[in-house]
């Protein structure tokens, strides 16, 4: 298997193929050769969105070629938080991007003029896309399926006008149903000029032993759709949740005000799946199909006429469109999702920005002459729809302000206290406890998503754990995930992918590697993460945690700043950053 | 979910049996009929033939088009899968499952101008890859899409061994049995 970088300059419109076998020898691929090209293509104290900050797509050894090994990760300098900028995405890219022949994709440069990236294996040509900008991105990808060729094998990766705008967290959308979402990618697209990639090829991978492969194929296969393993995932779906963590007391509500919806069992995956799902998907090279697809079916005459828009759902978006905003119905929700699914924005800190804003302008810290007279008021779907569409357009100086965050917003009009970021990304839909809070601090992208603290925290609800305990837990899954998210497997199936799993997986790919080689992988790439944080500007040492936190009672009882500072002490020390 | 994955060792090992070496008209009846070898001359001789059951079910994770290549060439390859789903407007459009249909007069062989495809009495179509040019006239002549070359150039057909129907997570796909001489 050879292993590829395609280079493509925005800014000349050349592009050339570079063999990096080292490079994926030592880092494996995916996030591992992801920081590593940030850091040779980023110099300390880049304008993340300067033409010289770069756009990295990488994939690991296993994609393609695995089941669920389905992601694909994108390394950035975030717009948002102005350090390490990391997401990951489904759908169809990874697999594309293996047919293609290219396991990592660097962008640099601006275009003179909105382009699009065109990719066929290995010729790459970069398109105008001027009679696309400021279009949505569902019709994008109409439009650009009807331009491009690869049909079924194909992806196709867009941004919508909030990336355009650079809107600090827009995202970029996957296949129409997946995101690269949160810390901005959109944005760094849209500084770009870069309206969109498409990408497909026609190569295949020869594996070294055909009947070896097939024996561990089947094994994972058997373990993703025999076992239990995978089970949340293909029946409500993620969003099974909301019910779970609102009897929990950890759903966090109305800005955190709450950690229980009285109205939540209104806005369940259960309500969902009965009364709007209609389809599930998966992502190429899954056999789950976790990806929902509501249908949003309404009237827009009183002569039997209706309009019926298909919407991707999961548990994140219905905290953060949902709950977090009192809205009490799946219906009202999913009309907020489809405005941030057509702007391109992402839909976790669009939702947590509009509850810091509706706190402020109850607290009068804000009045309606900032808002425009957009009444964001909890449940009111009409004024947030509108004040989505206006962090698009950025009307005025406060919406300005709203487009680059809830820490700069709350920096502009106060309200810090109840700003729910957590280095500086607004944050996920877990009010579980300290574990959780830590968690995305310490996290190399201030995701729920890099360490599963929320998870932790549920744990040691049934069975106490100490801080240092916690702790342990935290650094464990950080640096094991480094190692997931280099293959790179979607987290939803990182139960099917046990440390034997992942060593036979790669064996039949003709990659050997023990167990410890991978645990120092994982421990590595955290470090080389890191570096790159703190060579722009991050400091754990004097990251904020908004009082919020420590006000509402969380699933784990109430939290105190002494439990969260100590935790972070010891985390400090046993990354031996004393 | 549909749970009803065979013994997925047990289809690998029939299929690569079956792809070494092609079953003959009575090694095929014998299979079919293991139990009744007597009544089995006056039944009507069977075949086994892919269908799409279900494909309103499809969920588009490709997982038969890669137990195709996987399990019959031992390589990682959409094209060189002799099943196909395609995408119509999207993964938003419903999806189309593209199989081979088992013509019992089937247009690719018809169009081979070298004989390269062969029909057998038994019903199934034979590829003598000695003799294909890789011309692509089998490719044009079946409407449904359902034989194309792969990355040699050479035809990927079906032989509908079913390998990927173990492979399809929600029951789109069923082997039937039909006779020899209709269906």
């Amino acid at each position: 298997m050879l292993r590829k970088v395609l280079y493509i300059d925005l800014t000349s419109g050349e592009s050339f193929i570079q063999e990096r076998q080292e490079l994926f020898e030592d880092w494996m691929g995916g996030t591992g050769a992801g920081i590593k090209l940030l850091q040779e293509e980023c110099p300390s104290g880049t304008d993340p969105l300067s033409p010289e900050a770069p756009i990295i797509l990488s994939i690991g050894p296993l994609n393609g070629i695995f089941p669920v090994a389905t992601k694909t990760v994108a390394t950035f300098k975030s717009p948002l938080t102005g350090e390490l900028g990391e997401s990951y995405a489904g759908g169809r890219l990874s697999l594309a991007m293996r047919f293609a022949g290219h396991e990592a994709i660097v962008i640099r440069g601006r275009a003179d003029r909105p382009s699009y990236i065109s990719i066929n294996d290995s010729k790459v040509e970069i398109k105008d896309a001027t009679s696309i900008w400021g279009i949505d991105a569902q019709t994008t990808g109409v439009v650009l399926r009807e331009h491009e060729t690869g049909v079924g094998r194909r992806s196709i990766i867009r941004i919508g006008p909030a990336g355009e705008r650079l809107v600090r967290y827009a995202g970029v959308v996957v296949d129409t149903y997946r995101h690269f979402g949160r810390l901005g990618l959109g944005a760094t697209f849209g500084s770009k000029r870069l309206k969109a990639l498409v990408i497909s090829g026609t190569e295949h991978v020869d594996v070294p032993d055909a009947r070896r492969y097939k024996e561990v194929y089947n094994r994972l296969y058997k373990t993703a759709v025999q076992t239990d393993v995978m089970e949340k995932y293909h029946d409500i779906g993620t969003s099974v949740n909301i019910n779970v963590l609102n009897w929990l007391k950890g759903l966090p509500t109305k800005n955190f005000i709450l950690s229980s919806f009285p109205e939540g069992e209104k806005i369940s995956g259960e309500m969902f799946a009965e009364k709007y799902l209609f389809r599930r998907l998966s992502c190429a090279g899954c056999p789950i199909g976790c990806v929902h697809i509501a249908a949003l079916k309404s009237a827009f005459s009183t002569h039997h006429e209706f309009e019926v828009r298909k919407v991707s759902y999961d548990y994140e978006p219905i905290y953060s469109l949902g709950s977090n905003l009192g809205v009490e119905s799946a219906e009202g929700i999913l009309q907020l999702i489809d405005v941030c699914e057509r702007t391109g924005l992402d839909v976790m800190s669009a939702g947590v920005v509009l509850s810091w804003a509706t706190e402020a302008l109850e607290k009068g810290l804000i009045t309606t002459s900032e808002t425009l007279d957009v009444p964001m008021q909890w449940n009111n779907v009409e004024g947030y729809s509108r004040a989505l569409e206006n962090i698009v357009t950025a009307p005025n100086e406060f919406y300005q302000a709203l487009a680059r965050g809830v820490d700069y917003a709350a920096e502009k009009y106060g309200g810090r206290d109840f700003a729910m970021a957590l280095g500086k990304n607004e944050v996920s839909g877990y009010h579980t406890g300290p574990a959780s809070i830590v968690g995305q601090l310490v996290g190399v992208r201030h995701s729920h998503l890099d360490n599963a603290g929320y998870s932790i925290d549920q744990k040691a609800a049934k069975k106490p754990m100490d801080p240092e305990r916690m702790v342990d837990e935290l650094i464990r899954e950080d640096n094991s995930r480094g190692v997931f998210n280099s293959l790179v497997g979607c987290l939803f199936a990182r139960g099917v992918y046990t440390e034997e799993n992942i060593i036979d997986s790669l064996g039949a790919v003709g990659i050997v590697k023990t167990g410890e080689e991978l645990q120092d992988l994982g421990k590595r790439i955290f470090e080389e993460k890191y570096k790159f944080k703190v060579q722009e500007g991050f400091d754990l040492s004097h990251v904020r945690v908004p009082k919020r936190f420590y006000e509402t009672v969380s699933l784990s009882g109430s939290v105190t700043p002494e439990t969260v500072e100590e935790m972070l002490r010891i985390y400090r020390k046993k990354r031996g950053w004393s | 979910m549909n749970r009803k994955v065979a013994d997925l060792a047990g289809a690998k090992d029939e299929t690569e049996m079956e792809a070494r070496n092609p079953s003959t008209p009575e090694k095929e009846a014998l299979r079919l009929t293991p139990e009744v070898t007597e009544a089995a001359a006056h039944k009507p001789k069977m075949r086994r033939r892919l269908k799409v059951a279900h494909p309103e079910r499809c969920i588009g994770c490709l997982g038969c088009m890669f137990a195709c290549s996987r399990i019959r060439r031992g390589t990682v390859s959409l094209q060189d899968s002799a099943i196909k789903v395609q995408t119509q407007g999207g993964i938003e459009g419903d999806f189309r499952v593209v199989v081979c249909r088992g013509c019992m007069d089937p247009p690719c062989a018809r169009a081979c101008p070298v004989h390269a495809l062969e029909k057998m009495p038994d019903g199934r179509v034979v590829f003598h890859k000695d003799l294909c040019t890789g011309c692509g006239k089998c490719e044009e002549a079946c409407l449904v899409g359902a034989i194309s070359l792969g990355k040699e150039k050479m035809p990927i057909k079906c032989i509908h061994c079913g390998a990927c129907v173990d492979f399809c997570p929600h029951g789109v796909l069923e082997l039937e049995e039909v006779p020899v001489s209709g269906g």
